[in-house]
């Protein structure tokens, strides 16, 4: 058991390393969210009433689109130059090490949306309460959408388009993990209490901490046939 | 052991061609006598709507087509299950065949419900909890269809479109009920699409009858283009040579 936890660690530390060696790769997806993020507001106007009640669903978005987009990312350049296939040659369970990519992709491109987020808020003029909402629930809900996404991710390995296919692929799976992300913010703004919506979004998280991993396996070792 | 059809035979694309071009004719008759009676039944049998009028009548196609599109992903879904699980090669042809009929009872259930919606709230569309989840099934099928083109090795395209499909199949649930959990927080008191529940029961055979006609319609449809799969696929294949061979 240790073997493997070693393994998904080293996996891990791996991309993590590589990351901070192009953190280009790395910002972009936290550029492209506070871009989306201050392009509503020059479209739609700049009225501080509106923008605190469209704030939670924009920012949501924001971050569900910034997320698809590193997605290609996620297995691509391990795929191109062979080191998926080692891994998937290798004896530790592909799914240990499929986990250990997907927590540092999650750090390193889910993690800053959070961090980010915040500070986003404050140009919607949320309410501070509120944004300790919309914190917790990028919290809970940026892994579920970098859990999601992989499967799209490993599937369209490869695959002509596969950037555009991603989108296509799993824009409809994140409608869950919108409607109660976004739901939580609304939720405290409107008075009524997040405490569902962040329960459900954690739900949502253990389902897909449990299932998403098999799935992303079975995509990656189709890929790699 | 005479008698006794060995069904797993026809798990061959090489003898279920044959025997899917019996069936066609079959289904197809049945399909378009199902659907003379339902037509008849819908449009002369049934009483005119108290309340909405004649506009009503599109529910004999609208209610079965929304309830063949939920069915055949769930069948599509099914297949592609059976194919990754005893990894045969008709259960992906199936799959891939089934895909473009169900989006097509998708698109068709979103396009009359909005021809039914005009005349009847007043508008085209509304952010309702069953129309957006009929918007996310079409938006899943053509997912499937798009990944399905995309991948040139028709058996890795197979399997990634079976894997896709199970996901799909798992969360559509999820998706339904965060679609209806949103749709009663933010829909406050408009149209709402819940039907009083008395209706008349000519108009419930008038459903049914249209529901086993596109039931049998879409079972002749996919056999037919499964049957084009199967061509395109074994084209090489000594068999299929000799089809063509036959024909000329």
């Amino acid at each position: 058991m240790s073997e493997v936890l070693a393994a998904a660690i080293g996996v891990m530390r791996r991309d993590l390393l590589l990351a901070m060696r192009r953190k280009s790769d790395a910002l972009a997806s936290l550029f492209f969210f506070v871009i989306v993020a201050s392009l509503f507001p020059l479209g739609l106007g700049p009225e501080p009433e509106m923008l605190r009640r469209i704030g939670p669903g924009v920012l949501w978005v924001g971050a569900l689109l910034a997320t698809i987009l590193s997605l290609a990312r996620l297995f691509a350049s391990d795929y191109d130059d062979g080191t998926l296939e080692q891994m998937a040659l290798s004896p530790a369970p592909l799914v240990a090490l499929v986990l250990g990519k997907l927590a540092a992709h999650w750090l390193v491109t889910g993690l800053p949306l959070v961090v980010a987020a915040p500070v986003l808020a404050l140009q919607y003029g949320l309410p501070g309460d509120t944004i300790a909402v919309l914190v917790a629930s990028l919290l809970l809900g940026t892994p579920v959408l970098g859990l999601v996404g992989a499967i799209g991710a490993a599937l369209t390995l490869g695959v002509r388009g596969g950037g555009l296919l991603v989108a296509l692929l799993v824009l409809p799976l994140y409608v869950p993990a919108l409607v109660f992300g976004a739901g939580a913010v609304d939720a405290n703004l409107a008075g009524t209490g997040a405490e569902a919506h962040l329960s459900l979004l954690g739900a949502g998280l253990v389902v897909a901490a449990f299932f998403a991993p098999w799935a992303i396996t079975a995509a990656l070792r189709i890929a790699l046939e | 052991m005479k008698g006794i059809v060995n069904w797993f035979s026809f798990s061959s694309p090489q003898t279920f061609y044959p025997l899917a071009g019996k069936m066609v004719p079959w289904f197809a008759a049945v399909a378009a006598l199902l659907a003379a009676a339902g037509l008849y039944v819908g449009f002369f049998v049934a009483p005119t709507d108290h309340q909405q009028g004649e506009s009503y009548r599109i529910i004999f196609v609208h209610v079965p087509v929304s309830w063949m599109s939920m069915f055949l992903y769930v069948v599509m879904a099914g297949w592609a299950g059976l194919g990754l699980a005893l990894n045969t090669r008709l259960s992906g042809m199936m799959a891939s065949a089934l895909a473009p009929t169900g989006a097509m009872f998708a698109f068709l259930s979103l396009w009359t419900g909005a021809l039914w919606g005009k005349p009847t709230w007043g508008t085209y569309w509304v952010w309702d909890a069953r129309l957006t989840s009929e918007l996310v099934l079409f938006f899943l099928y053509l997912g499937f269809l798009a990944l399905q083109a995309a991948i040139d090795d028709p058996r890795r395209a197979d399997k990634a479109g079976a894997v896709l499909a199970l996901v799909g199949v798992v969360n559509i649930p999820i998706i339904y009920f965060s679609v209806q959990w949103w749709s009663t927080l933010h829909q406050g008191a408009s149209v709402s699409i819940t039907r009083s529940p008395t209706m008349a029961a000519t108009m419930f055979t008038g459903m049914i009858l249209m529901a086993l006609a596109f039931w049998m319609y879409s079972i002749a449809v996919s056999l037919v283009r499964v049957r084009a799969i199967i061509l395109e696929r074994e084209r090489h294949a000594g068999w299929a040579q000799e089809l063509r061979e036959a024909a000329a």
